[in-house]
C-alpha cells in the first residue's frame, strides 16, 4: 500500500480543500443589490461591506501582491516582499544579540547549581512578561521606535535559549564529564569539547522555540508602533477593514514562520546524534 | 561681438559661453562696469584694454563685491525656478529632506494632501509624510525626534509643554488643521436612544486623553446631566480601530475623527448621533505642532514648512478643491479607505446611517488660525477635569504655545486676512466662554473634578 508519507500528504490536503470548501461556502454571500436611491449609493452595498471574504477572494489577492511584491509608493504602501524583510531583518538582529547573550549566560548558569539557583528567581519573573509591556519602557528610554522594537524581540526570544542552555549543560551525563576528568581535560577544554556537543541538541530545541517567539513579537512590536513591516502592513489594512488582505498577511507570516522553524530544524538534526 | 574680458583672464572671446550660470556671469559683469565707467562702449573698452583686464577688475572687486551679487543673483534664479514665492527666495533652508507625522484621520487633510499635491515642494522642501499607529507614537516619535514636525491634537502641544503626560518640552502649535469635522456615532442598536440622558452605564471612545474629542464629549454629557467619569465609561482607542470595536459591540458609541464615523455608517454597523459642529460650531481639533528647538534651530526650514501648511489648508477650505483632494488622499499611502467616505467627509452631503441624506457644507473646514482663546478654553477644561492641578497662568501658556502672530504673518504673505485679535468669545451650547474669565466659567460648571 502507500507509505506512511504519502497517506500523510494525503490527509493533509484533504483537509485543507475540506476546508477550503467549507469556508467558501459560508463566506459567498447573497450578490449585492444595484443601488437604487441616492442613500444606498452612499453605504457600502451589502457586497461591500466588511465581511470575512471567501477563500477565492484571498486567492486573488495573494496572487497580485506577489507578482509585485517590492513595489514602493511611498513610505506608507511598500510591497509584501519588502515588509517581510524588514520584519525579518530586525528579528535576525534582536534574535542573534538574544543568542549572543543567552549561550554563554545559560552556560555560565548550567555549570554552577549555585548561579542557578540565584538567577532563578530572576528568570521566572521577567519570563511570561509580554513584549507589548515592554514597548512603552523600551520607547520611553531607547527614544527610537526601531531599535525599541528589536530590542523588545531581544528581551522575549532570550529565555527560551537561556533556560534550554541551562538545562542542557547541567544534564550532560555525568559518565562524560568523569570522562573528562580522568583524562585530566581542563575546565575550558570541557566545557568546548564535551559539554557543548552534549548540550547541543537542547540549546538548538531551545533556539527553535525562540525564533518563533521572535518572529511572533515583530508583528506584535509593528502594530504599535508602525514603520515598514509585515505587522504594520497588517495594520494598515486592518484600518481599512479589508480582511482579505489580514487573511492573506495571516498566511504569509505563517509561512515565513515555517520556514525560519524548518532551518533551524535542520541545524538541529545536524548537531544531535543518531544511533 | 564686443570684446569682453571675464574674470578668468585667459578665456578667450571664442569659448562657447552657453551655460546659464556664465550669462549670468556676464550680465553682472556688465551692468556693474558700465555703472562705474559710464556709458561710452568704445571708451569703457579703450581704458580696459589700456589698464589690463586683471588689473581691473581686481581692482574694481576690491570695492565692490562681484562675486557675492553673482551668487545671490544665482540663487534667486534658482529658487524662482522652483516655484518658490519671493518672501523665500533670499533664506537658505538648513534641511530639505523632513518627515512629517501623520494619523490616518480626515483632520490631517493639509498635512497629507500637502505632498501629493505639491504644497511641500512649492517652497523647496521634500517632505515624507509618515502614517502613525496613534497619538500615544506620535508624540514619542516627535519627542525622540524621528519625526521634524508632526499632526497632532490642539491640547497635545499645551500639555506636553507643561509636561503633564509626557517630560515637559517646550512644544510649538503654528497652525490649526482643521476645524469641526468629528461626530458622536452611535451603535446602530441604540437608534431608539438619542438623548444622552439614557446613555447611562455606555461605554464610549475617544482617540486620547488630550484630545477635543475627550473635551467635547464630557462637556456634551455634562450639559445633560451625567458625570462623564461616573456615569459613562470613557475609553481610549487609536481611530483606525474604532468601527470594528463598534461592530464586536465592544463601544457603544465613540467621539472619534471622521472618516470613522462616516465609516462606520458605510458599514451599517453605526449612525451619525451629533455633528461636533452642533456643540461648538468652529471648535479646533488638529494641530499642526513641532518642537521650539526645532523653530529655533533650523528657523528658515520651519518657516518654509509652517508656510507651505498655511497655504495647503487655505486650498482645502475651499469648496471646489474638496472632491479632488478626497481622490488624492484615500488611497493605501494615506488615509486607507474607500473614496466616497471620505469625499461624503470633505464635501458634507452625506449619509446619516438612519436613512437620511444630510447636506451639511460645514461639517469639517480649514482654518489655520490659533487663536489663543482656544487654547485657553483647552486650558480650562483640562483644569475642569483635573488633568493639570493647581493654578494655570492660561494667557500665559496660550500665547506661548499657539504662536498666532506667526501664522498672521504668513497669511499675510500668501494673501489673506487674518483676525486683527487673537481671543474671542465662544458660544458652546448656548453657554458662553469669556477667555478673560477662565476660573469664573470653571467654577460656573456643577459637574466638574477640581
Amino acid at each position: 500500500m502507500f507509505s506512511l508519507r504519502a497517506r500523510a500528504a494525503l490527509l493533509s490536503i484533504a483537509v485543507l480543500l475540506a476546508f477550503l470548501g467549507f469556508w467558501q461556502a459560508l463566506a459567498s454571500g447573497s450578490p449585492g443589490e444595484s443601488a437604487r436611491t441616492q442613500y444606498e449609493s452612499l453605504v457600502a452595498g451589502d457586497a461591500q461591506t466588511a465581511r470575512v471574504p471567501p477563500p477565492s477572494k484571498v486567492l486573488s489577492l495573494a496572487v497580485e501582491q506577489l507578482s509585485d511584491p517590492f513595489y514602493d509608493r511611498g513610505p506608507n504602501d511598500k510591497g509584501i516582499g519588502t515588509q517581510l524583510l524588514y520584519s525579518l531583518g530586525r528579528v535576525l538582529v534582536g534574535y542573534l544579540l538574544a543568542l549572543a547573550v543567552a549561550i554563554p549566560t545559560g552556560f555560565s548558569i548550567g555549570m554552577s547549581p549555585l548561579l542557578m539557583r540565584a538567577m532563578n528567581p530572576f528568570i521566572q519573573l521577567l519570563k511570561p512578561v509580554s513584549p507589548l509591556a515592554w514597548m512603552p519602557l523600551a520607547l520611553f528610554v531607547i527614544q527610537d521606535s526601531v531599535t525599541s522594537s528589536v530590542f523588545v524581540i531581544f528581551v522575549c526570544s532570550l529565555w527560551p535559549v537561556l533556560i534550554n542552555t541551562a538545562f542542557g549543560v547541567s544534564s550532560v551525563n555525568a559518565d562524560y564529564l568523569n570522562v573528562a576528568k580522568t583524562l585530566e581535560l581542563g575546565p575550558l577544554r570541557t566545557a568546548l569539547t564535551v559539554i557543548l556537543p552534549a548540550a547541543a541538541p537542547t540549546i538548538l530545541t531551545g533556539m527553535r522555540i525562540s525564533i518563533g517567539i521572535s518572529w511572533l513579537v515583530i508583528v506584535a512590536a509593528e502594530m504599535l508602533v508602525g514603520g515598514v513591516g509585515i505587522g504594520y502592513y497588517v495594520w494598515n489594512e486592518w484600518n481599512n477593514l479589508d480582511l482579505a488582505a489580514v487573511i492573506f498577511s495571516i498566511v504569509m507570516i505563517g509561512l515565513v514562520g515555517m520556514l525560519l522553524d524548518w532551518l533551524l530544524g535542520r541545524a538541529a538534526e545536524l548537531v544531535s546524534f543518531k544511533a | 561681438m564686443t570684446t569682453r574680458t571675464s574674470h578668468a583672464p585667459d578665456e578667450t572671446a571664442e569659448s562657447p559661453l552657453a551655460s546659464e550660470e556664465a550669462r549670468v556671469d556676464r550680465a553682472i559683469e556688465d551692468a556693474v562696469v558700465r555703472a562705474v565707467l559710464g556709458g561710452n562702449d568704445a571708451s569703457r573698452r579703450a581704458f580696459i584694454q589700456r589698464v589690463g583686464a586683471a588689473t581691473f577688475y581686481s581692482a574694481l572687486a576690491s570695492v565692490f563685491p562681484l562675486a557675492a551679487c553673482k551668487s545671490a543673483a544665482k540663487e534667486e534664479l534658482d529658487k524662482t525656478a522652483k516655484g518658490a514665492t519671493a518672501a523665500s527666495t533670499s533664506k537658505p533652508l538648513e534641511k530639505k529632506d523632513l518627515k512629517v507625522g501623520f494619523v490616518p484621520i480626515t483632520c490631517a487633510t493639509p498635512i497629507i494632501m500637502a505632498r501629493p499635491l505639491g504644497f511641500y515642494e512649492k517652497y523647496g522642501l521634500n517632505v515624507d509624510v509618515i502614517k502613525t499607529a496613534g497619538w500615544a507614537v506620535a508624540r514619542d516619535k516627535s519627542l525622540s525626534k524621528e519625526y521634524d514636525a508632526s499632526h497632532m491634537l490642539t491640547p497635545m502641544p499645551l500639555a506636553i509643554t507643561l509636561g503633564v503626560g509626557s517630560t515637559a518640552t517646550p512644544y510649538l502649535m503654528p497652525a490649526v488643521e482643521n476645524i469641526n469635522g468629528q461626530a458622536i456615532t452611535l451603535d446602530l442598536k441604540h437608534k431608539h436612544k438619542r438623548n444622552p440622558k439614557q446613555w447611562k452605564g455606555f461605554k464610549f471612545a475617544v482617540p486620547f486623553d488630550y484630545s477635543m474629542h475627550n473635551f467635547l464629549l464630557r462637556y456634551y454629557v455634562a450639559e445633560h446631566g451625567l458625570d462623564p467619569d461616573k456615569d459613562i465609561q470613557i475609553r481610549v482607542l487609536p481611530p483606525p480601530e474604532m468601527v470594528a470595536n463598534l461592530k464586536a459591540g465592544n463601544v457603544d458609541g465613540f467621539l472619534a475623527p471622521d472618516p470613522f464615523n462616516q465609516r462606520a455608517v458605510y458599514e451599517k454597523v453605526g449612525y451619525i448621533h451629533l455633528l461636533t459642529r452642533e456643540i461648538w460650531d468652529g471648535h479646533p481639533c488638529c494641530a499642526f505642532a513641532a518642537s521650539a528647538a526645532f523653530a529655533k534651530a533650523m528657523p528658515n526650514t520651519f518657516g518654509a514648512l509652517f508656510k507651505s501648511i498655511v497655504d495647503a489648508t487655505h486650498f482645502s477650505a475651499k469648496r471646489e478643491n474638496r472632491k479632488d483632494i478626497a481622490k488624492a488622499i484615500a488611497p493605501k499611502n494615506y488615509l486607507n479607505q474607500p473614496e466616497t467616505v471620505v469625499e461624503q467627509v470633505l464635501t458634507g452631503t452625506f449619509a446619516d446611517g438612519l436613512g437620511e441624506v444630510k447636506t451639511v457644507p460645514n461639517r469639517i473646514n480649514f482654518d489655520p488660525f490659533p487663536w489663543h482663546s482656544m487654547a485657553v478654553w483647552i486650558l480650562t477644561q483640562m483644569k475642569r477635569w483635573g488633568y493639570v492641578k493647581g493654578e494655570v497662568d492660561y494667557k500665559k501658556i496660550a500665547e506661548q504655545v499657539y504662536i498666532a502672530a506667526e501664522c498672521g504673518k504668513y497669511m499675510k504673505e500668501l494673501g489673506f486676512s487674518p483676525p486683527s485679535t487673537t481671543y474671542a468669545k465662544y458660544t458652546i451650547m448656548g453657554k458662553e466662554f469669556d477667555p478673560d474669565r477662565p476660573e469664573e466659567y470653571i467654577a460656573s460648571f456643577p459637574i466638574k473634578r477640581s
